[in-house]
């Protein structure tokens, strides 16, 4: 077996040249341990292959310094904070100097307007000397190319270098063969006057296609920023700082990114908790509504979890660090909307193959039409015809709309369900949410809380014991807080929620499938199912009897009392409906959405949760293994099923589902088969991510309508199609004018998604 | 049509022949990605109206780590599109960016800049 080498990448300073990155390659390559070293000069990277025994990075660091340049320390992974902040920063400079670009070219096409125009006057026109006035208009129209038109000719060389073709060719040849034209009229008009032409120039419309195609994108680039205003908002939610307690009882402030797992963090009211970890003292009610859009305090005590960014309201408390860095549930988050943003939407494809030949095709149109032009205009006029339209067709054709529709909504969309708690795994759920018209509930976790609660506690006939209710719930609430079966911390939650005096008790002991039993009080009291009462020969009076048969005619778990040897008391346990749920299934139906419900409850429990939210069909007893097959059956009846579901054992159906909503923070197996992730534990981020998912579906559809019929109208248009019918012919200044303002069109279509509510 | 029309009627349709075939039919610039011991498959890819090179062969299931150099300020290149994985990247100008996925399928994978004008192709074998 080989021996095992390590690859180690530097940033090196201070190449100038080609010959540099040879020097530190060779220099690196002698360096003991280093198997092989090859440096990029364009990247300015090192990647080196060597021996771990044998060298280190620090060794590494060491060549290059000794062959006279210097490695520069990279951040162990540059998070998303600092990631997001360079582009930012870059962005903003960018935008300063197209705005520069933009002002430039308005200010000179202002000018340059009217000079052209004079001809309008001929009683003027009379006292200019026509050269010279080409020539000034010439002088004007210069920086316009040089300066603010720049990029679009840089780029469409670099594009044609590569090629490809991209927006700016269409703008350079447009403008560049308006310009070309004009100077040739402008130098040599000679040459047009023996042909028996005008020599005219068109410097007024190569400056103002350069001012009207910036100030597209200058609304391009301002709205552009504004579709990722949710996703940097939620970047921005990481905490700087964390005050940590050092093992002396110091409390510092240190930099988020020094913080390690195990420390422990202090967090005081009105704090940002600083990262992921579980409380080891104190407890808070905290605002989580940033991660889960849940509005409404959390309260946290010692054990629970807690979660990075989340804002600290009322008490103090501290946690032990349980995760960091891009382990957080905030930047699972982020990395998740990032994924969303990244993907493609099926609805997208005909737009993306438009998109790859596009450019190329609306050139050759353009040189289609010039040649028609000069074929079949009359000939004194043909030249200056096919120049205009073959201009207008490049200018008008806008490959931009098509392709900012559906990403940019997709944008917007996925950040605002991330406002909402509803995490999007990408483009093609939300198409899938758009078309859903049956949501298929599994009932435990999702309907219903999915834990046990106390819903009757009945206690007829007190007589004899000499107590009365409350205490008697403490005797029972003292014996169950001692063991650890779940429906005994439903007794004691119950219990706790009712205040009283808590009492102590002796003696416990379990009694395996039973129950449980204690003395309190110096009574004994027994807890648990019938077959724990009739094993200590305790009967049943008839009228608790008749009550038990009450309670489990409605499907509850029944738990049996007795004390000093009498039953005195019944409470009845169930799995308790959340109070969101029955608005929730009501508005998904208002969405013409059937709402079907799978338990593995028996029929007669299934018919009552599911009459008690409003559900009309239900699958009972579904064993988890037959979770997927009845999503496959609702399928096979046509239907475009949506499964909302919380565990491991719904994973299956999930994933069979055309679309899977995991709902809570669920388990990752749970995140993993879902395309949509519900941070919030109840039904109405279902329909959030319904409603989302329409209007999203909704605005790429008139995006990409607009920007079809805009370029199948606006092309032929501007050939002149209209022409020999109407006498119509598009000036190409129109056609700038209507091609900035059509990409623009789009993203503010996209940005109306902003508004995005659910309307409760 | 005289003789003007004729030399125009031919050129434009010599140039418009000519555009098809640049664009669409001409062969592309192919770089097989180099693996490093680690097993790691490495490509430098300069972005300037374009990737260079546009088609990147790499093998499956070993991991990618594509290094983009964004050579210029040109606003067109400033977002990296690779929709098989999921990845919208904003490339930072006169900066390298990397990019990794493990590409788990065979075939061919396109990656674009945000509106789908400069193309380039990840090939997996």
């Amino acid at each position: 077996m080989e021996p095992t080498t390590k690859t180690e990448t530097l940033d090196i300073e201070g190449m100038t040249c080609a010959s540099c990155a040879s020097a530190i390659e060779k220099s690196l390559s002698r360096a003991p341990g280093v198997q092989s070293a090859m440096v990029n000069f364009a990247t300015e990277k090192a990647t080196v292959h060597y021996l771990p025994g044998q060298a280190s990075p620090a060794s590494l660091k060491e060549a290059v310094v000794n062959a006279g340049y210097g490695v520069m320390e990279r951040a162990p992974d540059t998070s998303a904070a600092e990631r997001s902040a360079e582009i930012d920063r870059q962005k903003a400079l960018a935008y300063q100097k197209l705005k520069r670009r933009f002002w430039v070219a308005t200010v000179l096409a202002i000018i340059i307007m009217p000079l052209s125009m004079l001809m309008l006057w001929p009683a003027l026109m009379a006292r200019v000397n026509m050269p010279v006035l080409n020539y000034a208009l010439l002088l004007l129209t210069l920086p316009v190319l040089a300066y603010s038109g720049r990029e679009f000719y840089v780029s469409a060389w670099n594009g044609f270098k590569h090629r490809s073709a991209n927006m700016d060719t269409l703008i350079a040849v447009g403008t560049g063969a308006a310009f070309l034209y004009s100077l040739a009229a402008t130098v040599v008009p000679g040459f047009f006057t023996s042909r028996g032409l005008v020599p005219e120039v068109y410097y007024d419309t190569t400056a103002t296609i350069i001012a009207l195609i910036l100030l597209g994108k200058v609304l391009e680039l301002r709205a552009k920023t504004q579709t990722s205003a949710a996703m940097r908002s939620l970047i921005g939610l990481q905490a700087k700082t964390a005050r940590v307690v050092r093992p002396n009882g110091e409390e510092v402030d240190v930099p988020i990114e020094q913080v390690q797992l195990g420390d422990i963090v202090v967090v005081r009211p009105g704090e940002k908790v600083a990262t992921d970890g579980r409380i080891t003292e104190g407890q808070s009610s905290l605002d989580e509504a940033m991660l889960t859009g849940e509005s409404l305090p959390v309260t946290k005590k010692a054990g629970d979890p807690v979660f990075g960014a989340t804002l600290n309201k009322t008490g103090s408390f501290r946690f032990e660090v349980t995760k960091v860095g891009s382990d957080t549930m905030l930047s699972q988050i982020v990395k998740l909307v990032e994924d969303a943003q990244g993907s493609r939407a099926p609805i997208q494809r005909l737009a993306d193959k438009v998109s790859s030949i596009f450019v190329p095709t609306v050139v050759v149109i353009s040189i289609l039409t010039f040649v028609l032009w000069f074929d079949l205009a009359p000939v004194d006029t043909r030249l200056p015809l096919a120049l205009v339209n073959f201009v207008a067709v490049l200018i008008i054709a806008c490959p931009c709309a098509l392709g900012l529709a559906t990403p940019t909504a997709i944008m917007v969309s996925t950040g605002k369900g991330a406002e909402h708690g509803v995490l999007i795994r990408n483009a093609e759920a939300l198409e899938k949410a758009y078309q859903v018209n049956t949501v298929l509930l599994d009932k435990t976790g999702t309907i219903t809380r999915g834990e046990p609660a106390v819903t009757d506690f009945l206690a007829p006939s007190l007589a004899g014991v000499a107590q009365d209710g409350p205490r008697l719930l403490q005797l029972v609430a003292a014996v169950e807080r001692q063991s650890e079966h779940p429906l005994a911390e439903a007794v004691v939650r119950h219990a706790d929620a009712q205040g009283g005096d808590k009492l102590m008790a002796t003696g416990f002991r379990a009694v395996e499938g039973k129950g449980a039993t204690a003395t309190v009080g110096g009574q004994a009291v027994f807890i648990g199912n019938r077959r724990l009462l009739a094993d200590e020969g305790i009967t049943l009076s008839p009228e608790l009897t008749a009550q038990a048969e009450q309670l489990l005619s409605q499907a509850k778990t029944v738990l049996y009392v007795a004390v000093a040897g009498q039953a005195v008391a019944l409470l009845g346990v169930a799995d308790t409906v959340r109070d969101t749920s029955v608005a929730a299934i009501k508005e998904l139906q208002a969405l013409g959405i059937e709402v079907v419900m799978m338990t593995g409850d028996n029929p007669q429990t299934a018919a009552q949760v599911a009459g008690q939210v409003g559900i009309t069909r239900y699958f009972a007893e579904v064993l988890p293994a037959e979770k997927a097959g009845k999503v496959k059956a609702l399928q096979a009846e046509g239907r475009i099923v949506a499964m909302v579901g919380d565990g491991i054992n719904d994973a299956p159906a999930l994933a069979q589902a055309d679309i899977g909503l995991a709902i809570g923070s669920g388990t990752d197996v749970a995140m993993e088969a879902a395309g949509i992730t519900l941070m919030r534990s109840d039904l109405h981020g279902v329909v959030t991510a319904i409603e989302l998912s329409r209007q999203t579906i909704r605005t790429i559809k008139q995006n990409l309508f607009f920007a079809f019929i805009y370029n199948t109208l606006g092309i032929p248009v501007a050939a002149g199609l209209l022409y020999p019918f109407f006498g119509i012919l598009l000036s190409p200044m129109l056609a700038a004018a209507a091609m900035a303002l059509s990409s623009v069109s789009v993203l503010t279509n996209s940005l109306r998604l902003r508004s995005f509510s659910v309307k409760r | 049509m005289d003789t003007t029309a004729i030399i125009v009627t031919i050129v434009g349709l010599g140039l418009a022949a000519f555009v098809l075939w640049y664009f669409f039919f001409s062969p592309r610039q192919t770089a097989s990605a180099v693996s490093s011991s680690s097993g790691v498959q490495e490509v430098d890819i300069t972005v300037k109206g374009g990737y260079s090179p546009d088609v990147i062969e790499v093998e499956r299931g070993k991991p990618v780590r594509l290094s983009f150099y964004r050579d210029e300020e040109n606003s067109c290149s400033e977002e990296l599109l690779m929709p098989d994985f999921s990845i919208r990247r904003d490339l930072p100008a006169f900066k390298t960016t990397l990019v990794e996925l493990l590409p788990e399928k065979a075939g061919t994978f396109p990656f674009t800049c945000g509106m789908g004008m400069l193309r380039g192709s990840l090939v997996v074998k």
